[in-house]
């Protein structure tokens, strides 16, 4: 067996990074054999509905609150294998699997979904989840790291390597950008490392030299490009990814493409953040904005 | 009012007439409440003692009524005292260290070093990182330890504060003044478990942090290694160790915090005894440690089997079965015979047992206190011929210790009318005591309530005290510790019976001089 590898997906929240995530973990199952653990930090709870063709029933925080302590917990009532093909016991297609768990936690509003992924996570550790013949960890984590909690996937002894996942928009690329700030932190005093961004297309206007720049510019790579396609739509519809669902369709070489880069990868840097005005600077250079001249800022369009 | 020349304490202060005068207009006035319709106070105070309202009780979950239990980090402060010139460092916010130092205090009369970097409503926001950066150089400039173990309160884990990355952080921003100072930590999140597993928690990552890598382990096929557990014995720790040295001097009791909290008069030091730190750093060359309290060391245990590889025992040396089995673990480890000298204060121990037994034969108790405690003390007082009624643990770890607790209550005669209630609090022994009664109550300081309401005696043993003084001194452990239980034990059940048959020409036929 070789070395587990942990990795997390972070972006901005409605980027598609559950959909990229969980598309590229199929990829590195169905077509490399991979054995992978999900560990969705989400309080949505759907960072494995694609693998499991239903959103998971029963998220380790639910059925905390329920028995009344997370230590009433068994390890399998919340790791739960993934359908089909991406079962352990089936191998027709692949000798690889996805065993899925999420975290869950509270309503919008209320409580603390922060405090939940580090529950969620020591209990996977303290019950030995991580034992298994597994090839890969990956966290799918919220939105921005905007509490301690969410950097629960980076602390040490965790996640080695993160992928961001981004489009060309401002706040996409704000997210990426803060995203990286969080993660310096954590590598400075640890072995976290970025290992790339993954740019999930929109299409918009030199989206890909964009996305390219800003990759260099806070040092790392965009590990890949993946196009917009209906196709993931589709799929989504049936509660599957594109891999499972048309394995043989252009979109689904695309993950393809991008599970073995990441399989195949070794550039993990500490990143190098940009400031909010390179940031836009950055923009006006590769994206749709012309320069705004000083005296313009704050003004109606004319 | 007070007077000056004739200063008193709340005791008889609030018997003045101008006190008496003033509670009595304050409960006409909250009368709405129905404090002065005393028939109704009485009704409600019966129904709180039927069984309709025990089946209630027994099935509230939504709120904790008189705890049996304190909080992780408590038992961290205690793992931490027993090293050497070590200084707890609580990470979180200053009320909940305030709140640990004088418990501790109260219990031991001692002053407690701990020190808290006080985390504030911005720190609740940003982040702990900038606390820790100047908590832990002013903990050091201040108090010169040699080693600082961090522990953490709700308030850093809810934020999610990572200890590792922080005390790296602080380290490199100290300009030096941290470099050779072992600074230990672990996560102690009060949402779960209880000070049992604060104490575990901060034992195991203390043990694992000061010790090298298994791979530079040196078995020293002599050593063993001795973790007593949440202690508040202090005798019990002298004990322990006065019974390992008859063994041999290379048994080190990993936590010693006994004289810590047991300073003579005279000038005040920080820190006092505790296993050294030549100690904490090579025990992972031990060839055995002895875990007296299991319950409190399961993750330790871990740690110590599985990444040491080291050869791990528990034992529980309270009462004489447990006494034993330590003893003959000693030997067995050592490869030496049990000395003559213990083989005597165990004749002795029985010879007293023996002649103390037909007042504790028959009696019902109620016990409530931490796991392995209550593990040691049920099994002596079913030696002792008594009926642990009702066992009361409020801290019960989910896996293993009910079916420990029954193999020890099985085997007494009574064992069908003996009841274990995991995961209650004291406000559900209130009502079991009414419904089901027995004649004593074993316990700590907060069964004073249930005395009061039941006027069932409560028999002072557990942790915390805060309202007797210096039982904290003497043991529970070993033969000696087995001596003093079945003396205030024993004793409180002589007092009783002193109670119940001094009534004049009615019940004093009994009253005797010699029991």
């Amino acid at each position: 067996m070789s070395e587990l590898r942990q990795i997390a997906f972070y972006g901005k929240g409605g980027i598609g990074k559950s959909t990229t995530s969980q598309n590229t973990l199929a990829a590195m199952c169905h077509y490399y054999g991979k054995k992978i653990l999900i560990v969705g930090c989400d309080p949505k709870a759907d960072s494995t509905r694609l693998i499991l063709h239903e959103k998971a029933q029963a998220t380790i925080m639910q059925l905390a609150s329920e028995a009344g302590t997370v230590e009433d917990l068994e390890l399998e009532d919340v790791c739960k294998p993934g359908a089909d093909e991406f079962h352990p016991d089936n191998t027709d297609i692949t000798e690889g699997f996805i065993m899925c768990t999420e975290s869950g936690g509270p309503e919008p509003g209320v409580g603390c979904a922060g405090r939940g992924v580090i529950t969620a996570i020591n209990f996977l550790e303290e019950e030995g989840a991580y034992d298994d013949e597994l090839d890969f960890v990956s966290y799918d984590v919220l939105g921005d790291v905007v509490c301690g909690g969410f950097a629960m996937p980076i602390r040490e002894g965790k996640a080695q390597e993160i992928y961001i996942v981004m489009s060309g928009e401002m706040m996409a690329m704000y997210a990426a950008n803060n995203i990286s700030k969080g993660i310096l932190k954590y590598a400075n005093t640890g072995g976290v490392r970025l290992a790339g961004l993954i740019c999930n297309a929109r299409m918009t206007d030199k989206e890909y030299d964009l996305a390219k720049n800003l990759a260099i510019q806070i040092g790392t790579q965009m590990i890949h490009f993946v196009p917009r396609s209906n196709h993931v739509q589709r799929a989504e519809l049936r509660r599957m990814t594109v891999v499972e669902f048309s394995p043989n369709s252009d979109q689904a070489m695309e993950y393809k493409e991008l599970a073995r880069k990441i399989i195949a990868n070794d550039l993990k840097v500490i990143p190098t953040p940009l400031e909010m005005d390179d940031l836009e600077n950055l923009l006006m250079e590769y994206g749709l904005e012309e320069e705004v001249d000083e005296e313009n800022l704050g003004q109606k369009e004319a | 009012m007070q007077d000056v020349e004739n200063i008193v304490n709340g005791q008889k202060l609030f018997l003045k007439e101008e006190y008496q005068t003033s509670l009595a207009a304050k409960k006409e006035f909250e009368s709405a409440m129905g404090a002065i319709n005393p028939a109704k106070v009485q009704e409600v105070a019966d129904w709180t003692k039927s069984w309709e309202y025990r089946e209630k009780n027994l099935a509230r979950e939504a709120i904790t009524v008189n705890p049996a239990k304190a909080c992780q980090p408590l038992g961290a402060i205690m793992a931490a005292l027993g090293f050497e010139n070590t200084m707890p460092y609580v990470h979180g916010s200053h009320g909940c260290v305030a709140y640990f130092r004088s418990y501790f205090t109260r219990h031991f009369k001692e002053p407690t070093p701990c020190v808290s970097d006080s985390m504030s409503e911005s720190a609740a926001v940003f982040g702990g990182l900038a606390n820790m950066k100047d908590g832990l150089r002013n903990c050091n400039a201040m108090y010169k330890p040699d080693h600082i173990a961090v522990s953490t309160t709700c308030m850093a884990e809810v934020i999610g504060d990572d200890l590792n990355a922080f005390i790296v952080g602080a380290r490199e921003e100290a300009e030096g003044e941290l470099d050779n100072l072992p600074i230990t930590y672990a996560h102690t999140p009060s949402f779960v478990g209880s000070h049992i597993t604060g104490y575990d928690n901060m034992m195991k990552s203390m043990l694992e942090q000061l010790n090298p890598e298994k791979s530079e382990k040196v078995l020293d096929e002599e050593r063993i290694n001795i973790i007593p557990g949440f202690e508040p014995y202090l005798g019990s720790l002298a004990e322990i160790k006065e019974i390992s040295k008859m063994f041999s001097d290379k048994i080190v009791m990993l936590g010693d915090h006994e004289e810590q909290w047991n300073t003579g008069a005279g000038e005040y030091t920080m820190y006092a005894g505790g296993t050294t730190m030549a100690d904490a750093k090579t025990a992972i060359n031990a060839k055995a440690t002895i875990s007296l309290q299991k319950y409190s060391t399961t993750q330790t245990a871990k740690t110590i089997k599985n990444k040491w590889k080291q050869g791990y025992e528990t034992c529980n040396p309270i009462g004489l079965a447990g006494t034993d089995e330590f003893v003959m673990k000693l030997a067995e480890l050592t490869g030496k015979e049990v000395p003559e000298a213990l083989k005597v204060q165990r004749a002795q121990l029985v010879d007293a047992m023996q002649d103390s037994y037909p007042y504790m034969h028959g009696k019902k108790f109620a016990i409530y206190g931490d796991p392995d405690f209550l593990l040691g003390l049920v099994s002596f007082i079913v030696e002792m011929g008594g009926i642990p009624t009702h066992v009361l643990c409020h801290n019960a770890p989910r896996k293993g210790w009910e079916e420990d607790m029954k193999a020890i209550i099985a085997k007494s005669q009574w064992a069908e009318e003996c009841n274990i209630w995991a995961g209650k609090d004291l406000w559900a022994l209130r009502s079991l005591l009414f419904t089901e009664p027995v004649d004593f109550l074993i316990g700590n300081v907060y069964g004073k309530e249930l005395y009061r309401d039941t006027g069932i005696p409560l028999i002072r043993i557990g942790f915390p005290i805060f309202d007797r003084h210096h039982l904290h001194r003497y043991s529970m452990s070993g033969y000696k510790g087995a001596l003093n239980l079945l003396t205030w034990i024993t004793n409180s059940v002589l007092d009783q019976l002193d109670e119940e048959t001094k009534t004049i020409a009615k019940t004093d036929y009994f009253f005797d001089c010699v029991r």
